[in-house]
This record gives C-alpha cells, structure tokens and sequence, in this order.
C-alpha cells in the first residue's frame, strides 16, 4: 500500500492487511485492482504505438523541421565562417575593418574552392534581392586566392561590396538563426542599421495574399453554409429512403477525383463552356458578353464551394438529425410563427453541427491548394499557392516554411477564437 | 356513434356537439389517401372535463390528439373549439397548452427561459413575465429551479416544468401526450394525482392521451378507448370497468376472463348462453341482437367467487380445476379450467386463513349472472 501513503489521501491509517479488503489470494483489494487497471492502460497504449509511431515520423517530425527552417538558415553562417566570427565579435555599427575584409576574402576563396558560394549567395538574395550574381561572380574570382590589400582588392572586383546595406544583410545571415523570413512574410524588411520597415510598396504581397486567404475563405464557408443547411435538414427529416438516396448524391463529389471535379468547372465556366453557351442561347448574354467566371476568384470560390460542402452538410445533419422534431411542435403549441420557431429554438440548436462545419470547411479552405491553382487565374491564387511556389520554383524553403507557420498560426488563433465565443466541447462532427 | 358511446353519453348527461367546449364533428384523417387512421370522430368535450383517450398504439388517439393541436390536419370533418372551427387556424394561434411525451423542454435555454418564451412571442413585458413565471413554477413546487438548465433536472422534475410551460400563458385547454411515459412506476403514480390535483385546482380543461390503462381510470373524468381508428366506448372510468360496451372494451380494461358460447334464449338484457363443453350460464346482453348469434362471456376475476358459502343466492356455480397459483404479493392469482377454457383466471386475496389452492384439485367457484356481460364474439 506504498502508493495510498505517497498520495497523502489515504482514508485508512491502518496498515492494510488489518483494515483493508483482501483478494481471495490475501493480497490488498486496492493494489490488485490498482496493477489490473495499469495493465489495462498497457495494453491500449500498446494498440495505439503503431499508429503513434507512425504519427510521430510522418507527421509531427516533419513539420517540426519544415517550422525550424523557417529561423533557421546556415546558408551563410557555416559556409563563411571567419567573417561570421568577425560579426560576432563586433557591435552592430562598426565599420568593417581590415580584420573584416580579410575574413571576407579567406572566406570567399574557402567557400569558392568549396563550390559553397552559390548557396551563401541565394541566402543572401533573400534579404537582399540581386546580390546572388555577386557572390558567385566574386567566387569566380576569387578561386585562385586573393592578394591583400584585401579591401582594395575585392572592391575593385565589385564596387557594390562597400554598400553598407550589403554589410548589414551579411551581418543578419551571420546567425543561423533569423526572423527576417517571418518579416517577410508579413511584408517587412530590414533597413541599413537592422532596424523593421515596411518593404518597398511594389514587394508587398503576403499581406495581401494573407487577406484574400481570409476573405475568400470566409466567403466559402457562407456559402456552404447558405447551401448545406437546407440540403442537411432535409436529410435529416425526409424518410428514410429518400434521405438515403439524397445522402449518396451528397458524397457523390467524394468517389470521384479532385481534379476531375475541378477540371468539370473549367469546362462549365470558361467563356465557351456550358454555362455562357446555355446564357446566350437563353438571350440573358449577348455572345461578346460571355461572363469571366473562371480563373478568377470567382471560379475559386465556386469551385471550392462544391469541393467542400459536403464537409458542411454532414456535421450539420448529424445535429439535426438528433433534434427531436417536438421542440418545433412545442414551441408552435407555445405561440411562436414557424419563423419564430425556427429562429429561436431549431437553429440555436444546429449550432454545434455548424460550428464544426465552418470551422472544418474554413480551415480545410484556407490551405487548399489544388483548386485555386488550376481555376484561380491570377487574382483566386491563395496563400498556399505561393507556399507552393517557394517550396517548388524559387526553392526557398525558409521563406515557404515562414509562411505555413503563419497559416498555422492564425488557424489556431480562430480556433481559440471560436473556443471562446463557442466553446470546443460544443463541436459535434458526428 | 355506436350504441354504446350514446348510451355512455346518456347516463353522464352532460355534454352535446353544441355546447361543448372542444367538439369533433365527423373528422376523419388519412395520411396516404387510401386507409383511415381516423375514422368518423365524434366527440364533445366539456369546459372543465378532464377526457381521456385510451387505446392502443396505432388506434388513432395521438393523431386526434395531433389533430386538436393542429399538427396534422383533419381530412375531412370539423374541429370546434369555443364554438369556433379551427381546422384551417396555425397552431401558434390556438392557444393550447401541450405536453408532450418527451418533454420537450429547450436544452439552450433554463427553465425560466423556456417559461419565458410562450409569454415573450405574446408580446408581455418582463415583470409580467417574471410573475406568471413565477405563479406557474410555485404551482408545481418548483420555484427555485428558474435558474438550471433542463440537462440538470430529473425527469420527474422536467414533467413538472414541461407541465408548467403549457400552463404559464393561462391555456383554456392542455393536451398532454402520454406525458408520464418516459418516468418509472412511483414517480409516475405521485405525478398522475398531482396532475389530477392541478387540474381540480385551476378547472382547466386536460385532454390526455395514454396507453396506460391504470393511468385512464385513476385521472380521468371520462375515457375514450380509442380502437382501430374509432372510439369503442366513451364513459366515465367506473363504467368503463363494470360495464365494457363490448369485448374490446373487456379486454382492454383490466382483466377479463372469456368464455365463448352462443345465445341460447334472449329476454330483456338477460340472455341464456350454451358454452362450448355443453354448460348453460346466464349473463347480461350487452352487444346482442338475436337468439343463435355467436358471443363471447366476459367475467372480471375479482367478481368470481370460490367458497359456496361466500356465493350470494341465485349465483352461478361451475365446476373448475385448478391449474396453477402464482403469487403475486397482495393477491393469489389462480389460472384454473373452467368449461373447456383452460386461461380462467380467479384473484384470491392473501389474507390470513385463506384456503390454500393446489394445482390439480377440482372446486367450485361461481359468480353472480349480473356480472357476466355476454359480448361481441372476440
């Protein structure tokens, strides 16, 4: 009974073998049942190791690096080590030194010999766009060794190495570690003395795109909202059969391929697809007012609607469907008009089954990826087109990683949102 | 209306299609166009009446209970309540309380809120409301609960606040649907005198419908056993009991034991009957019309007798076998055969001294010719 003494509580100050209850076998009740309860809790956490495991190497590791390479870039710090040893060593502020430019030109040529000196220059093309071309140039140079005096020298290769923002930048990427990805991410920059503007009005476009995420995420998940919640209280009240058959064509979209289902929009909206055609049959167009509804946000948000209102539906009709259909009836026999009824006892009642569908619905919508790049154009592109891009054409992973964080970041912030305002536990999925 | 409704009406007095408070008029209803669930209602409830509908699932008493509320629509027929038709008036403009069977009391809303809402869409001002609320929850005992959520309560205390609900915007008529369905044997006895309490106190008028046929005859000013879309007999409980209009009735109502035979010899309501194994009893026509005509007996077990020294004079007696005695606490009951039916069921009562039945013996019982009722063949 060590473990009733440890936990302070135990009722019984009597030794147990005089007061408390045995087992057939005379040992203490409370241990017995204690150790079948332990081996009860092994034996599940054993059946879920597997998919633990699996979680943890696929998953959680991953992200957990995707996340570090959005602070960290040894791009610069470990390829040009003296001269990141001469930033560490000097405040902010000093002019570079002969000690500094000796550092420079020993790097230089290591990294040149090293065949390193493309990566130092991509790092800091980040913070510093059009310098890529000086450094390998530089490397170009500087292969067979440069002769002192180190300042002259390498400034006679390129003048531009004397700009003091060059200086600065080199000092920023001197730590591995940097915020200057989450900075630009949010459309900032740092200037010559290191300290936060905002980037040059014609580089400002994550917070933009940022904002179009949100609004037309926002938009989709009204729209399935105004769609779905007919379609899910019709479920849940028609009789069985009918329901039944109405559900297949609800999770229909879901047997067929994403991008089959994507590319069926493009061949309904563009401009000589099915639904201009059928409008200048009708006469509501004229032939040279055929309507843009693809690749734009239109098309997105159309496109998306689809995609993801059965993400909507089938929370909603889970709720409804346990919504006995005697509150209405009580509140009719009570006074209330059928709007009021609604309104004021059926609807509040849906709130958890919408609650779980909107957030379901916006945070699948805010990182989708698919169907905004094949029906967005240029103006329905989301924020996880342009994590795509960085990951897959500029293969600027920091940059793609800084970006995902802040996705991750402001989808958390809505749920803790919603926890507040609704209360997590009000969910219902199913 | 069949001869035994009118017949019920006559002894009671009181109520005809125009004076009535609540009165259905030929209704019938059909949910699919071909078969009848109602089938020509007629009936007049008094101001005040506490009415019953009793019967079996799919006997048509919810749907005349739906009908009332204004739920389901009458196919065909009228519906007066006040002297006013109400067939073609919304629910939410009838101005009827109702319980329902589960409650139905607003989960998102405490219990001061859900009394608050029939008075909110009437359009009253709070501190009216605040004081019917409170009037009606003092009337079921439950004044301090305005604040819990209905989750919170017990389902005898949920009755009580559902009860409330349908009373708190002073209703002329409640209708409650089998309200004490969902709670357990005690509770449901307790609740059933408070109803009937409530009721006698503020004179409302109570439509109630149950399957519970204990529940029918403890509550009710009068009952209306409802059977294949049809009222079978409309009659204040005790006559219901002594005096089933016909073998439905009987069977429905308490216990009955059965013995087939045909009429033998008709006079007046007595009516001489040939049993199955050969024996002749006399009984009381009920649902009889012609000597030779196919009929069921229908005797009430506390009304048999097994001591010939208990028998009043002129009782009938017959020969029985004894074939089993379950205990049952308060009563003996006796499964015995008596003239070829081997389901004749005798209740003794377990006093001190009684004699002591064993299966196999052969007794006499009898019982007095009034109380054997010879009905419509089963």
């Amino acid at each position: 009974m060590a473990d009733t003494s440890a936990n302070g509580v135990s009722f019984a100050p009597a030794p147990a073998h005089r007061t408390g209850l045995v087992t057939a076998d005379g040992r203490p009740l409370r241990s017995a049942l204690a150790r079948s309860s332990r081996r009860a809790r092994r034996r599940a956490f054993f059946l879920v190791l597997p998919l633990l495991l699996f979680v943890l190497i696929t998953f959680v590791v991953p992200i957990g690096q995707m996340l570090q390479r959005s602070v960290k870039n040894e791009g610069f710090s470990a390829n040009m080590p003296q001269l990141s040893a001469w930033f560490h060593d000097n405040p902010r502020g000093t002019e570079p030194d002969d000690a500094a430019w000796a550092a420079l030109a020993a790097d230089l040529t290591a990294a040149a010999q090293a065949r390193t000196i493309g990566v130092v220059g991509t790092r800091i093309n980040y913070d510093m766009p059009g310098t890529r071309s000086l450094f390998t140039s530089a490397g170009r140079q500087a292969r067979g060794g440069i002769e002192p005096p180190y300042r002259e020298a390498i400034l006679e290769m390129d003048a531009r190495w004397g700009n003091p923002r060059l200086w600065s930048v080199m000092r920023e990427a001197a730590s591995p570690y940097t915020a200057n990805f989450y900075l630009a991410a949010v459309d900032r920059t740092r200037d010559d003395q290191g300290d936060i503007v905002s980037a040059p009005a014609q580089q400002q476009i994550y917070g933009k795109l940022f904002l179009r995420t949100f609004w037309l995420s926002l938009a989709i998940t009204a729209t399935t909202f105004l769609l779905g919640f007919p379609v899910a209280h019709l479920l849940a009240t028609l009789p069985m059969r009918q329901s039944n058959l109405l559900m297949i064509l609800v999770l229909l979209p879901f047997w067929t391929s994403l991008l089959v289902r994507t590319t069926a929009w493009i061949v309904l909206l563009q401009q000589q697809g099915v639904v201009n055609d059928v409008l200048v049959w009708l006469g509501v167009i004229g032939n040279n007012q055929r309507l843009q509804m693809i690749f734009n946000q239109t098309g997105t948000i159309i496109a998306m609607t689809h995609i993801l209102l059965p993400f909507m539906i089938l929370p909603l009709y889970s709720v409804m469907r346990t919504i006995n259909p005697s509150y209405v009836r009580a509140a009719r026999s009570l006074g209330a008009t059928s709007w009021t009824a609604f309104r004021r006892i059926y609807f509040p009642q849906t709130l958890p089954g919408l609650g779980a569908g909107a957030l379901l619905v916006f945070i699948l919508a805010v990182g989708y990826y698919i169907t905004p790049a094949l029906v967005g154009g240029s103006s329905g592109q989301l924020i996880s087109n342009m994590i795509a891009m960085h990951m897959t054409q500029t293969l600027n992973w920091s940059m793609a990683a800084a970006l995902a964080a802040l996705l991750l970041g402001g989808v958390l912030i809505l749920y803790w949102v919603y926890d507040r305002l609704v209360g997590i536990d009000n969910l219902k999925l199913g | 209306m069949s001869k035994a409704t009118a017949a019920a009406r006559a002894d009671t007095g009181a109520v005809t299609a125009n004076d009535a408070f609540v009165a259905f008029e030929r209704v019938q209803k059909s949910y699919d166009g071909e078969t009848l669930v109602v089938k020509d209602l007629n009936l007049a409830i008094a101001r005040g009446e506490f009415l019953t509908l009793l019967g079996p699932s799919g006997s048509g008493k919810t749907t005349s209970l739906m009908m009332l509320a204004g739920f389901e629509t009458a196919t065909s027929g009228e519906i007066r309540l006040a002297g006013r038709p109400i067939n073609a008036v919304p629910p939410h403009r009838r101005g009827i309380g109702m319980v329902f069977q589960n409650y139905a009391l607003f989960p998102h809303m405490t219990v001061g809120e859900n009394l608050a809402f029939p008075l909110q869409v009437r359009g009253l001002g709070k501190v009216e409301r605040e004081a019917k609320i409170m009037r009606a929850l003092d009337m079921v005992q439950m004044g301090r609960f305005a604040n819990r959520r209905p989750a919170q309560l017990s389902g005898g205390q949920q009755q009580r606040i559902a009860l409330a609900r349908a009373l708190v915007f002073d209703p002329d008529l409640v209708l409650m649907d089998e309200p004490l369905g969902a709670l357990d044997k005690q509770l449901r006895e307790h609740m059933q005198y408070e109803i009937k309490q409530l009721h006698e106190r503020i004179g409302i008028t109570v439509v109630y419908v149950t399957h519970d046929q204990g529940e029918a005859l403890t509550m009710s000013d009068r009952v209306a056993v409802f059977n294949d879309g049809r009222i079978q007999q409309l009659a204040p409980p005790a006559e219901l009991y002594e005096r089933p209009g016909n073998s439905f009735v009987a069977q429905f109502i308490g216990e009955n034991n059965t013995l087939a035979g045909t009429i033998e010899q008709l006079q007046g309501d007595r009516a001489l009957v040939r049993l199955g194994n050969g024996e002749l009893i006399d009984a009381t026509a009920v649902d009889i019309r012609e000597v030779g005509q196919v009929t069921t007996v229908s005797i009430r077990p506390e009304r048999v007798e097994f001591k010939p020294e208990m028998m009043p004079p002129g009782a009938h007696r017959i020969a029985a076998e004894v074939l089993e005695v379950i205990y049952m606490g308060d009563v003996l009951r006796t499964r015995m055969k008596v003239a070829g039916a081997s389901d004749f069921v005798l209740k003794c009562r377990n006093t001190l001294g009684q004699r002591k039945l064993t299966p196999g013996e052969t007794i006499e019982i009898g019982w007095h010719p009034e109380d054997a009722r010879a009905l419509d063949p089963v």
